[in-house]
């Protein structure tokens, strides 16, 4: 594959690494009992701890240690027995405690990856640095008044998990299933909610450009993406500013960059006199976190069956494609769908592939048409499975099923109800179908006549006005065959 | 190692403090002196020592992920020199 992109004057290849951003699902905060939840009235949950009022001291949430450590197992990471909380120093209005506890030398979680699957049914890993522990910072209002920024401290304190990639990733699609990829194993685990909007994901993405075989470049940082498509968007224009750089002879200087929503366009932050200087070190408030293997063994036994094996199962089980098997086990919603479709009818296990197409393209496109989720789709699996063993058992054709499907999609009733009350039962009688094709060959002597001259194409003309005689409810396989030898005994 | 003006007015400035003249040269006297008596600890062979982190054999204790309504809002922002609808107002910060 062809991951080059072309400047003015030579071809580049980008090298791009993502630090994600997780937020831990949990009640409570890493270091105080305040609440977590969302879109609460400003500065409601907000302990003296997350305030950081004098003398207050931090306690740990062992649920949120847990998660960290079933992310690790879920990302095939090395899980740390011992692991050490450090001060990130630095000021800002929404920093309290004018310090970030992280975790900077000895982190929860090691070494690990993910692999992504392309199209072409080939895959890649991206390996993962590693995974830390830290405190997400309150929020920063800037755009409500002209002089003033208001702060608001809810999430100040809120658990993150810091994912790091080493710079693998080559393509702005490449980063953007990484992320997809890391975020679909956070919901199999269930350890963060995925929900980007509400940036309890988000990304910083490190990214130089080079010639291909070349040493990596000089890489700058964009700060805080919050989609997929963000993510790509920055990715692209920023690979194109350092080219046009560096190919009219210039140098790439070290910068974080943030990324315009609006125009597109990533730009350097202003205050970079002041370059980050942070002076890590070990909190004199917490203890190392140490965890006993007995301990992990424990969370390990608590993990569900996590994207990668559920692919492999689907493919082993139902001879699935590896692409196909990937796109049914990217949500969770959408696999455990899959599942309850495919058990609904044992019928059903012979025809997995018809299956995967009528969730995939078929539902799919519906929910999408009226902004609607899996999770609240009004044909339920039972419904689509019954729709799809009438398809499998020829009782109705696949065309007239999309019809069918659109009516459950908006009526709410069965399949089966549908096709009843419509008649819209495939006939399958030979009869029947022979009496149509009859009338349509009576009724077009010329055009028998051109066909038979040699004109074979005119052979769905035929097929087109007999399936419109039976309002599209001829077994397409029959009303071709009948036709065919008709025409023939013409001859 | 040592403190020159340089690294004062550096560590003044991530601190957030402002310092004048006199007490930048008080400061890097005093800072100095500090250092030294630290550095004493260099002749000590510490080669193939683990560091220590913690001198009480105490684990780190945990809580239970229970979350309670602390309603703050009005408390938090008791001290706030200026606050409008439940947020802290501060200067503009923005890049």
């Amino acid at each position: 594959m062809n991951n080059l992109i072309k400047g003015e004057k030579y071809d580049w290849e980008m090298v791009i690494g993502l630090e994600i951003h997780a937020q831990v699902k949990s009640n409570s905060k890493l270091f105080s009992s305040s609440s977590t939840k969302f879109g609460s009235s400003p500065n409601s949950q907000v302990s003296l701890v997350d305030a950081a009022m004098p003398g207050m001291l931090p306690v740990i949430n062992k649920y949120c240690v847990e998660q960290a450590v079933k992310t690790g197992v879920g990302l095939n990471a090395k899980i740390n027995n011992y692991s050490v909380f450090d001060r990130k120093n630095y000021f800002y209005a929404d920093l309290p405690q004018g310090y970030q506890i992280s975790q900077y030398k000895y982190p929860i979680v090691g070494e690990g990856k993910v692999t992504i699957d392309f199209k072409d049914g080939t895959s890649k890993d991206i390996r993962i640095v590693r995974l830390h522990l830290e405190q997400d910072a309150g929020k920063s209002l800037h755009d409500q008044n002209p002089s003033k920024t208001y702060v608001d401290l809810n999430r100040s304190g809120v658990a993150l998990m810091e994912i790091v990639s080493e710079p693998d990733i080559r393509t702005p699609d490449e980063a953007g299933m990484y992320i997809s990829k890391i975020r679909s194993i956070l919901m199999y685990l269930d350890t963060c909610d995925g929900n980007m909007q509400e940036g309890s994901l988000r990304a910083d993405v490190n990214i130089s450009v080079r010639k291909p075989g070349d040493e990596y470049g000089t890489r700058c940082e964009i700060k805080n993406l919050n989609s997929i498509k963000f993510i790509k968007q920055a990715i692209n224009y920023e690979a194109k500013r350092q080219i046009e750089i560096l190919e009219s002879g210039g140098s790439i200087e070290q910068n974080t960059m943030l990324f315009n929503t609006s125009t597109g366009k990533t730009r350097p932050m202003r205050n970079k006199e002041e370059a980050h200087d942070y002076r890590y070190f070990p909190d004199p408030d917490l203890l190392p976190l140490e965890i006993s293997k007995e301990e992990i063994g424990k969370i390990k036994l608590s993990i569900p069956e996590l994207p990668d094996e559920l692919k492999n199962k689907f493919i082993e089980t139902y001879k699935l494609s590896n692409y196909d098997a990937s796109v049914l086990t990217a949500e969770k919603q959408t696999s455990d769908y899959f599942n309850e479709t495919i058990n609904s009818d044992p019928e059903l296990k012979n025809h997995a592939k018809i299956v995967v197409n009528w969730i995939t393209s078929e539902l799919f496109s519906l929910l999408n048409k009226n902004n609607q989720d899996l999770n609240n789709s009004p044909v339920s699996p039972e419904n689509l499975g019954q729709l799809i063993k009438l398809i499998s058992t020829n009782e109705i054709s696949g065309k007239i099923a999309k019809d069918v499907l659109e009516d459950m999609f908006s009526s709410g009733k069965t399949a089966r109800q549908i096709v009843d009350e419509k008649g819209l039962q495939q006939v399958t009688d030979q009869g029947e179908i022979a009496k149509v094709i009859d009338e349509v060959i009576a009724e077009n002597p010329k055009m028998v006549e051109q066909y038979l001259a040699g004109k074979d194409k005119l052979l769905g003309f035929f097929v087109g006005q007999a399936m419109k005689l039976s309002k599209g409810k001829a077994n397409p396989k029959m009303l071709n065959d009948i036709l065919k030898q008709k025409l023939n005994k013409k001859n | 190692m040592k403190i020159d003006k340089n690294t004062i007015n550096k560590i003044a400035r991530l601190s957030r403090i402002k310092l004048d003249d006199k007490e930048s040269e008080d400061y890097i006297k005093d800072l100095n002196s500090i250092l030294d008596w630290v550095e004493q600890l260099n002749e000590v062979n510490t080669e193939n020592v683990e560091p220590l982190s913690n001198i009480s054999s105490s684990i780190l204790p945990k809580r239970e992920d229970v979350s309670k309504d602390n309603n703050s809002s009005e408390e938090i922002l008791e001290n706030a020199p200026d606050k409008l609808e439940g947020f802290f107002a501060v200067p503009k910060v923005v890049e």
